[in-house]
C-alpha cells in the first residue's frame, strides 16, 4: 500500500543521509522524498512516499523514529490529509503537438511558464495521481524532461505535526 | 605549588551575561604577571571537587564564572579543544580511555600527557581498543571510551563499533579528523568517518567548533548509555582540538528528538499479567536486554514466584542463575533440547529484553506455533520485527518487571497448578535426554571437559569472555553463570578476535577478579597483538585456547551441509603458542592430555599476577550439539549420538 510519511528532522548535515541510509540498509523503498527547512530554521520537514505491507510500514516508522535526528513523525495515510506535488515538464511544442499540449495543460489546470521556439515548460501541481495522469495523457514522443518535487502532505484539521 | 596560581572563587570574575565568543574578559593575573590557569574552575556540582591541589598547566588560559539558575554559580574556563575533550572525560568520571595515537589526535594526546586523571591505555590495533572498551562497558554498564586517529585509525575501529552496535554495548568513540578546511579534499589519512560508521552506530557527530565539544560529548555519553545502549562516534577535526573555547561541564542534557521511554504502559502490564497467570504451558525467554537493563533481580523474583521454566539467549546468560533448576538452559541454534522443545510447545511466551534473533527463531513460520506472546523491550522497533506478538510492552525492562510483579500478585487469575505440574513433567522428560552429554574417558582432550574444569577451578566465579565459534558455544553450554555481566561475547556480529581484548577490558574494570578468555586457535590470532598491551598493563587474563587445528564451526557446517568438504577450514602452520606467549613476556602452557587439564588450570589461576596462555590440544572431530539447522524449525535439532 502507498504511504506518505512526514517528519520533522533536525536541520543538521547528515540527517537526510541517515534517513536515506536507513531505507537502503534495510531494503525499504523510497518512491519520492522532499525536504526543506521549516519556519524554525533548526528543523526540516521531510515527506517520504513509500510502500509496503502493514508490518513493513510499522518497522519503517519505528526505525525512523529511532534515528536521533528525527524529532517527530506521522504517517499521513493514517488519516485525512492533503497531498501536493509540483511538476515541471518540458515538452515539444512543434506540430502536431502544439495545440494538443496547450489543450491538455488547460484541462489539468497547468501553467505554461516558458515558450521557446520548439518547446514549452509547463508547471503542474496536484496529487501524485494527477501528475501521473497528465504524463500519461501526453504523447510519449513529445516529452523532453520531467522534473517532480516529490509528494508533500499535511494532515487535515486542527492536529499539527510540531516539535 | 608556589609556582602555580590557584585562584579562589573571589578571584574569578563574575558577570551576568557572556557573549559566546568570550571576548572582553580580563585574565586572572598570576604571580609572575602572566595569566595562567589550567584545570582551575570551581568545583562543579556532581563532579570531582579535588582540583585545588593540582598544578595548572602553563599557558594562556582564562576563567570566568556565571550564574546558573538562581542559586548556583558555575565557572567557565578557557581551554583548547583538546583540553576540553580530556577535561570533559575527567569531569564525566571516565577512568580509562583505550586508544592509539596518530596525526589528527596529537593535540588530544598532548592534553592527555599533561594530566593524570584519565588513564590512557595504549592498545596495539584500534580494533583491540574498541573491544577493550566494549568488554569494560559490558561488565560495568558504563560507556567504554575509545580514542583513535583519522583514516585507518577510524576504519580499524569500525569492526569493534559494529560489534558493540549489534550487542547494544554503550561506547563512545572519539575519532580524529583532518582539519576542517581539508575535509573533502582526499587529504592524508582522511575518511568520511561519520559516513562510514553511520549504519553501525546509535548516533554519530562531526564536531564543527570547539565551543560545541563539551555539549556534544555530553550528548554522546547520554545517547550511548540511555535507552537501548549503543556506540556513539564523535569525529573531531584536528584544528577544532587546537581552537580555544570556554568550557564548563554541561550538567544537563536535553535532546528534543531523543527521549527513551521511562515506564511501561500500565494497561499493557495488566494485560500481560492476566495472560501470564492464565498460562498452562508457560515459558520465559530472556535476552541481553535483561543484563543491559540491570533487571536480573526482578526477573529472578518473578520467575521464582511463578515457578515457570526459563531460558536465556546467548546474550542473556547469567540474568537468571544458570544452576537453578527452573533454568532449562540456553535456547536457539545450539541451545538445549529441553529449551527449544519447551519454546515450541508453550502456550504463553514471556519474552523479556530479547529480540527474536534468527539464531533463536529459525524459521519464523514454525516458531512457537501455540503461543500467545508477551514482549517486553525498551526498543519499540524490536517488537513485532520478525515475530508478531500479542502483548507488547515498551520501556525499561527493570521497571516493567517490577510493575509486572505487583500486577501478577494483584491479578485475579492464578496459574493452574495441575497444568503447570504436567508441563514440568514434560520438560523433565526432555531434560532426561541429557542433550549436552559427550564422550567421557576419551584419550583426547574434549573441549567441553576443559570448560567444565574451568568452571570447577574458578568456582563459577570468573568473568568469562569468548571469541566466536565452537568454543563460544561450549563456553555458553558448560559454564553456567549465576550472575549477570559475567559472560561477555560477540553474539550479534560474531566477531572473531573479540575475546582477548574484551577480557583485558574486563580486567581493567575488575583488576583483582579472575578473568578467562575462552578462545580457539583461529580467533585468538585475530587480535593476538594485544598480548603486548596486556604485558604493558600487567593484566593477568587467563587465555584458554581450545586448539583443534580447525576453524571448528566452519568445519562442523562443512561436515553437516557440504559432505565433509573441508574447504579452507584446516589451519596449517600454526604458531607455537607457548613460545608466542613467552615472547610477549607471558606464561605459556601446552596441555595435551585430559589428565593434565585441571592441574594446568589450577596452576594458571594460582599465578595471580601473570597472563597465562593455556594451549589445550583438543579432539579435532568434536562438534557442538544440539544443532538446530539454520532456517528450520525449533524442533529440527540434530542431537549427539553416543554409543
Amino acid at each position: 500500500m502507498q504511504r506518505l510519511i512526514s517528519m520533522l528532522l533536525e536541520n543538521e548535515p547528515g540527517a537526510l543521509a541517515r534517513v536515506a541510509g536507513l531505507f537502503s540498509a534495510r531494503g525499504y523503498n523510497i518512491e519520492s522524498l522532499s525536504v526543506a527547512p521549516t519556519e524554525d530554521s533548526t528543523m526540516s520537514r521531510l515527506t517520504l512516499a513509500t510502500s509496503g505491507d502493514d508490518a513493513v510500514i510499522e518497522q519503517i516508522t519505528k526505525q525512523l523514529h529511532k534515528l536521533v535526528d528525527v524529532i517527530k513523525l506521522v504517517d499521513l495515510t493514517d488519516g485525512p490529509f492533503v497531498e501536493r506535488e509540483l511538476m515541471l515538464i518540458k515538452v515539444r511544442a512543434s506540430d502536431p503537438w502544439r495545440n494538443e499540449v496547450r489543450h491538455l495543460t488547460e484541462i489539468f489546470r497547468g501553467r505554461i511558464l516558458d515558450v521557446a521556439g520548439g518547446s514549452f515548460v509547463i508547471e503542474l501541481t496536484g496529487a501524485r495521481q494527477k501528475l501521473d495522469a497528465f504524463v500519461d495523457a501526453l504523447d510519449e514522443k513529445c516529452i523532453l524532461e520531467v522534473v517532480r518535487s516529490g509528494a508533500m502532505g499535511v494532515g487535515r484539521g486542527d492536529r499539527s505535526l510540531r516539535a | 605549588m608556589g609556582a602555580f596560581l590557584v585562584p579562589t572563587l573571589p578571584a574569578i570574575i563574575s558577570r551576568t551575561r557572556f557573549p559566546l565568543n568570550g571576548e572582553g574578559f580580563r585574565t586572572v593575573p598570576a604571580v609572575d604577571g602572566r595569566a595562567r590557569c589550567g584545570y582551575l574552575a570551581a568545583p562543579l556540582a556532581g563532579a570531582d571537587a579535588g582540583l585545588a591541589g593540582r598544578p595548572a598547566t602553563t599557558g594562556d588560559c582564562r576563567t570566568r564564572s556565571r550564574p546558573a539558575g538562581r542559586t548556583r554559580e558555575v565557572s567557565q574556563v578557557e581551554l583548547t579543544g583538546a583540553e576540553i575533550v580530556v577535561r570533559f572525560l575527567k569531569d564525566h568520571g571516565v577512568r580509562y580511555i583505550f586508544g592509539y595515537p596518530g596525526g589528527a589526535v596529537l593535540h588530544i594526546y598532548d592534553a592527555l600527557y599533561k594530566q593524570k586523571d584519565v588513564e590512557h591505555i595504549l592498545v596495539r590495533h584500534e580494533q583491540g581498543a574498541t573491544h577493550m572498551a566494549d568488554g569494560y562497558a559490558r561488565v560495568t554498564g558504563r560507556a567504554g571510551v575509545v580514542l583513535v586517529t583519522s583514516g585507518p585509525g577510524a576504519t580499524n575501529a569500525v569492526t569493534g563499533i559494529a560489534t558493540a552496535h549489534m550487542d547494544s554495548a554503550p561506547m563512545v568513540v572519539i575519532t580524529g579528523q583532518v582539519p576542517r578546511h581539508a575535509i573533502g579534499s582526499d587529504a592524508f589519512q582522511e575518511v568520511d568517518c561519520v559516513g562510514i560508521t553511520r549504519p553501525c552506530v546509535k548516533h554519530n557527530y562531526l564536531v564543527k567548533d570547539a565551543g560545541s565539544l563539551a555539549r556534544t560529548l555530553r550528548e554522546a555519553f547520554y545517547v550511548a548509555e540511555s535507552g537501548r545502549p549503543g556506540p556513539v562516534v564523535v569525529d573531531i577535526p584536528k584544528d577544532v582540538t587546537a581552537d580555544r573555547a570556554w568550557y564548563e561541564y554541561p550538567a544537563e542534557v536535553a535532546l528534543r528528538s531523543y527521549n527513551p521511554v521511562s515506564r511501561g504502559h500500565p494497561n499493557q502490564i495488566r494485560q500481560a499479567a492476566d495472560l501470564i497467570a492464565s498460562a498452562r504451558r508457560p515459558m520465559i525467554y530472556t535476552g541481553g536486554g535483561v543484563v543491559l537493563g540491570d533487571a536480573s533481580e526482578p526477573l529472578v523474583e518473578l520467575t521464582r514466584m511463578l515457578g515457570y521454566p526459563i531460558t536465556n539467549t546467548l546474550m542473556g546468560l547469567g540474568a537468571y542463575p544458570g544452576t537453578d533448576p527452573q533454568f532449562v538452559g540456553m535456547l536457539g541454534m545450539h541451545g538445549t533440547y529441553e529449551a527449544n522443545m519447551a519454546m515450541h510447545e508453550c502456550d504463553v511466551l514471556i519474552a523479556v529484553g530479547a529480540r527474536f534473533d534468527d539464531r533463536v527463531v529459525g524459521d519464523p513460520k514454525k516458531f512457537c506455533p501455540h503461543a500467545r506472546i508477551v514482549h517486553i523491550d525498551i526498543d519499540p522497533s524490536s517488537i513485532s520485527k520478525t515475530i508478531q506478538v500479542d502483548v507488547p510492552i515498551v520501556g525499561p525492562v527493570r521497571s516493567i518487571l517490577e510493575d509486572l510483579l505487583v500486577a501478577v500478585r494483584e491479578s485475579n487469575s492464578r496459574p493452574d497448578e495441575a497444568a503447570l505440574g504436567a508441563w514440568w513433567k514434560r520438560i523433565e522428560g526432555w531434560r532426561a535426554n541429557d542433550c549436552l552429554r559427550y564422550e567421557r574417558g576419551s584419550e583426547l582432550i574434549k573441549p567441553q571437559y576443559v570448560i567444565e574444569k574451568l568452571y570447577e577451578v574458578t568456582g563459577g566465579e570468573a568473568f568469562v569472555t569468548s571469541d566466536v565459534g565452537q568454543h563460544q558455544m561450549w563456553a555458553a553450554q558448560f559454564y553456567p553463570f549465576d550472575r549477570p555481566r559475567r559472560w561477555v561475547n560477540s553474539g550479534g556480529l560474531g566477531t572473531m578476535g573479540f575475546g582477548l581484548p574484551a577480557a583485558m577490558g574486563v580486567q581493567f574494570a575488575y583488576p583483582d577478579a579472575p578473568v578467562a578468555c575462552i578462545t580457539g586457535e583461529g580467533s585468538i590470532v585475530m587480535c593476538i597483538q594485544e598480548l603486548s598491551c596486556a604485558k604493558q598493563y600487567r593484566l593477568p587474563v587467563k587465555v584458554v585456547n581450545l586448539n583443534n587445528r580447525y576453524l571448528g564451526m566452519v568445519r562442523q557446517w562443512q561436515e553437516v551441509m557440504y559432505e565433509n568438504r573441508e574447504s579452507e577450514s584446516y589451519l596449517d602452520s600454526l604458531p607455537d603458542f607457548v613460545k608466542l606467549a613467552e615472547s610477549f613476556g607471558h606464561v605459556g602452557m601446552l596441555v595435551e592430555r585430559p589428565g593434565d587439564v585441571e592441574g594446568a588450570l589450577r596452576e594458571a589461576f594460582a599465578l595471580e599476577d601473570r597472563l597465562v596462555f593455556m594451549d589445550f590440544i583438543t579432539d579435532q572431530s568434536e562438534n557442538v550439539y544440539p544443532m538446530m539447522m539454520a532456517g528450520k524449525g525449533q524442533t529440527d535439532m540434530v542431537l549427539r549420538e553416543l554409543a
